[in-house]
């Protein structure tokens, strides 16, 4: 019994001296320059495009800076290099809506060995279900909420 | 130029202290990055349904909405929006609308990456 315990507190230390230490502060450093990087390059692409194309108003505009990040986060998945952000970055990486659509991608990847209808178009919300779910119904309560306020209601 | 910098500066220091704020959730709370996500998201919904979301963005632009609080945000200006102006059918589908183009994207974008690409392994 004594010797299990030793043995168990050993491989406890084992365990720790092997997984790789990231400080604290290093790890909210890096989400910080990360995740405010991909802001600033969304900041970047929207008034780019206001540049080159004057005529087109505010909502295409922001419509054609979320396709870019998505798309670019989502190439940035298939080549790999999406991985090695997400590595460092923690919540830099995750938050904003590069990580909406590397978790969307990463998981329609992931599951292509699994087939395309049952792997890939079965598992390709499994990570942000939860973020499309809630989205849906707590914007729908928003909308009956200030339906109900505003005496509109049908 | 000088007030685009300035701009830039906010865009970055207010991007990356929503990420620095989720960062200390998982660390110090061990909440799961989704929840976190949901967390955001429904912050960003609560912001837009008591009408503050457009203030602040106008103040912080794509630092409040590239995070997933503007996903949130856009969400629920869509099912306002359209609640206003079609009634109940609006509720519940001004959300998806709004949103329906970068979701399309991605969902597009990912399948035709997964039918070029191979996963890798890790």
């Amino acid at each position: 019994m004594n010797e299990t315990n030793r043995r168990n507190e050993r491989y406890n230390e084992y365990v720790k001296s092997v997984t790789p230490s990231t400080s604290t502060l290093k790890s909210l450093l890096n989400s910080f320059w990360i995740g405010g990087l991909t802001c600033l390059i969304g900041q970047i692409i929207f008034d780019l495009y206001k540049w080159i194309f004057p005529q087109l108003d505010a909502t295409n505009i922001t419509n054609f800076t979320s396709m870019t990040l998505i798309s670019v986060a989502i190439l940035f998945t298939g080549l790999g290099f999406y991985d090695v952000i997400a590595r460092r970055g923690g919540a830099g990486s995750f938050l904003p809506i590069t990580g909406f659509a590397n978790a969307i991608s990463s998981a329609s990847l992931e599951f292509k060995t699994e087939g395309l209808i049952f792997g890939t178009s079965v598992k390709m919300f499994s990570v942000v279900g939860p973020v499309v779910v809630n989205g849906i119904f707590w914007s729908t309560v928003a909308g009956i909420i200030h339906l109900i306020i505003s005496g509109l209601m049908l | 130029m000088l007030e685009n910098l300035l701009t830039y500066l906010i865009v970055f220091a207010s991007g990356g202290l929503f990420c620095v704020i989720a960062q200390l959730l998982i660390i110090k709370t061990k909440l799961t990055p989704a929840r976190i996500l949901v967390i955001f998201l429904l912050s960003g919904i609560f912001l837009q349904a008591i009408g503050v979301y457009e203030p602040i963005y106008s103040v912080l632009k794509a630092g409040i909405s590239v995070p997933i609080i503007g996903f949130g945000a856009a969400l629920a200006k869509g099912a306002i929006t359209y609640a206003h102006q079609f009634g109940f059918v609006g509720a519940f589908a001004g959300g998806l609308i709004q949103t329906a183009f970068g979701v399309g994207v991605a969902v597009v974008a990912s399948f035709l990456v997964t039918l070029i690409f191979s996963p890798k392994s890790k």
